[in-house]
């Protein structure tokens, strides 16, 4: 048995991915979670606004580098991201100006401004497409690895390697900073204070002489820059193609889901709960059962769900979570 | 003149009038108490004095200013305070954020009037950082008085602060809006306990689909032989 070599084949494979596409997904949660507990919709057009966050820090990493500006062993794309939060902020809220504003002074159905926001999703799929293409595109530079195959190697003498990407380190190191930044603002802040108020009890936050347009408008923002935070570390990781992001919209409303809509405790957990799932089921586990149990030689791969369905395990939790617990693990409200 | 003038107020939610020239006045560091059966328009009475009701006629003066035509956070402003009977605190929110939210519209240090809503209900300086949402019926009601107070109001207007919760806690809600009214704020109140409200009452108001029937002082309509007979059982 070889406990060393199979919990680095773990950590490798399964640990270090898992968390930090975990963080990614637990930022988009984020962004839909606010939107849920403060606007009170689901909103479809969050994975599209990701998107466009993205393509967004593409075309300003590339004016940046065009500049010959970049951040050294960092992506250049860090150095872009806050401009793509602002253009990205730009535009969520002018859509709420010219679309999600009339939906609520008529005060329309939480189901009906869902459907509206299937249709912004449509426009804003169009809208990065049209800007950006459709091809896939990578654009991370700097230094790739914080561990490198070889350098784990050659320092530890196992025969599995271990390796961290940068990206992977930068999505950690970032989601932790923006989501205690997140909490800050909600529990700290006098806006933020309004913004749970608002949440909490509509007609009381009114009483109170709470702004609604400024909750509704600083929620957008926050989003945008959540949206962005989340589509520009899940491509520095992997890489960007618009039809991927739309993808990502399940995965993310099952972390939301999970958590308990309108938590925000709950969407971070529920970011990892769902990464840990998929990567989980669709790791093929032959090595490290191999490492473990030397004279077990299984026939497959130990592979729950071959990768391409691996959607299905989003969908799998968050029909049972539906289910048997609709409000999810940290209470949130019953969908 | 009375420090709240509600005189002769018409209107209802949608095509058919509640209220039929309902007047209502409370003076300075009184309490006023509506009282009258199911559906008499009590709460509807209040929701117009707040201005969340559509008046078609008749006005509303606060201190000698009319604000017939002002909004309910308007009102607020103008020196306002209601703690609705349903809903009236932020569950998910501590105890103190509550009250913080309740001067939400103070832009000066309410630090003093927190300790003031404290010392009236000491209950509450115990359990500041619990969530609201978790507190027991009583001390739940506690948190919205203190949450309307927090603005520093002159008239507090008050929508059946005691339902549903026992009846020591009643008697002991009661003598705190007593303490509150000695401050000098105005209270009007909607309440369902008629005979306990009219107890401490200074001024009573019994309602009968959207009018006025009785109005005298609390004691008076206690003793009325009539209005014990219809509307306080005996």
């Amino acid at each position: 048995m070889d406990i060393l070599n199979a919990l680095v084949a773990l950590l490798n494979f399964v640990v270090i991915p898992a968390t930090a596409y975990g963080a990614q997904l637990a930022l988009g949660a984020l962004g839909v979670t606010l939107i849920y507990g403060i606007l009170r919709f689901s909103n479809f057009a969050h994975g599209d606004t990701m998107a466009f966050g993205t393509a967004m820090t593409i075309l300003v990493t590339w004016a940046l580098q065009a500049a010959g500006i970049t951040l050294g062993p960092l992506p250049t794309a860090l150095l872009a991201l806050p401009f793509a939060i602002a253009l990205t902020a730009g535009l969520v809220l002018a859509t709420d100006r010219v679309v999600y504003d009339y939906y609520r002074r008529v005060r329309a159905a939480p189901v009906i401004l869902v459907m509206v926001s299937v249709g912004v999703m449509f426009v804003m799929n169009g809208l990065t497409r049209f800007v950006i293409g459709v091809d896939e595109i990578n654009f991370a530079d700097g230094a790739r690895f914080v561990i490198s195959a070889r350098g784990f190697r050659e320092a530890t003498g196992l025969a599995e390697p271990l390796t961290l990407r940068s990206s992977q380190l930068i999505t950690l190191i970032t989601a932790a900073l923006v989501v205690w930044a997140l909490f800050w603002f909600l529990g700290r802040t006098r806006t933020g204070k309004s913004m749970r108020a608002f949440s909490d009890n509509e007609d009381l936050a009114l009483l109170s002489g709470i702004n609604p347009n400024r909750v509704v408008a600083v929620t957008w923002i926050i989003a945008a820059a959540l949206a962005t935070t989340a589509g520009t570390l899940y491509g520095l990781d992997k890489s960007f193609k618009a039809f991927n992001y739309f993808q990502l919209l399940l995965p993310i409303f099952a972390a939301a889901v999970v958590g308990g809509l309108g938590s925000p405790v709950g969407a971070i957990a529920g970011g990892f709960v769902i990464a840990f799932s998929e990567v989980g089921v669709t790791y093929a586990w032959k090595k490290v059962a191999g490492y473990l149990i030397p004279a077990w030689q299984p026939e497959g791969l130990l592979q729950l769900l071959s990768t391409e369905y691996k959607f299905a395990v989003s969908f799998a939790i968050l029909i049972i979570v539906l289910l048997f617990k609709p409000t999810g693990l940290f209470k949130g409200k019953a969908v | 003149m009375s420090f709240l003038l509600a005189e002769g107020m018409t209107g209802g939610y949608g095509a058919a009038d509640i209220l039929h020239g309902c007047t209502l006045k409370v003076e300075k560091g009184q309490i006023a108490v509506i009282v009258g059966p199911n559906g008499a328009g009590k709460s509807t009475a209040m929701k117009a004095v707040f201005g969340m009701l559509k008046l078609r006629a008749g006005h509303v003066i606060l201190d000698g200013e009319d604000i017939t035509a002002l909004t309910p956070q308007a009102r607020v402003a103008k020196g306002m305070g209601f703690v609705p009977q349903v809903n009236n605190v932020f569950p998910t929110m501590s105890v103190e954020e509550n009250l913080e939210m309740g001067a939400f519209l103070r832009r000066d240090d309410f630090r003093d009037t927190m300790e003031q809503v404290y010392d009236l209900f000491p209950i509450l300086k115990q359990k500041r950082r619990q969530n609201a949402g978790e507190l027991s019926g009583g001390q739940r009601q506690q948190v919205a008085v203190g949450r309307a107070l927090m603005t520093r109001p002159k008239l507090l207007m008050l929508d059946e602060p005691t339902a549903g919760v026992s009846p020591i806690v009643m008697d002991e809600l009661f003598d705190r809006i007593i303490e509150v009214a000695r401050t000098g704020i105005s209270i009007l109140m909607v309440e369902q306990n008629a005979r306990q409200a009219l107890e401490i009452a200074d001024m009573g108001y019994v309602l009968v689909q959207g009018a006025n029937r009785y109005t005298d002082t609390g004691a008076a309509l206690m003793a009325d032989p009539e209005v014990r007979r219809t509307f306080l059982g005996g």
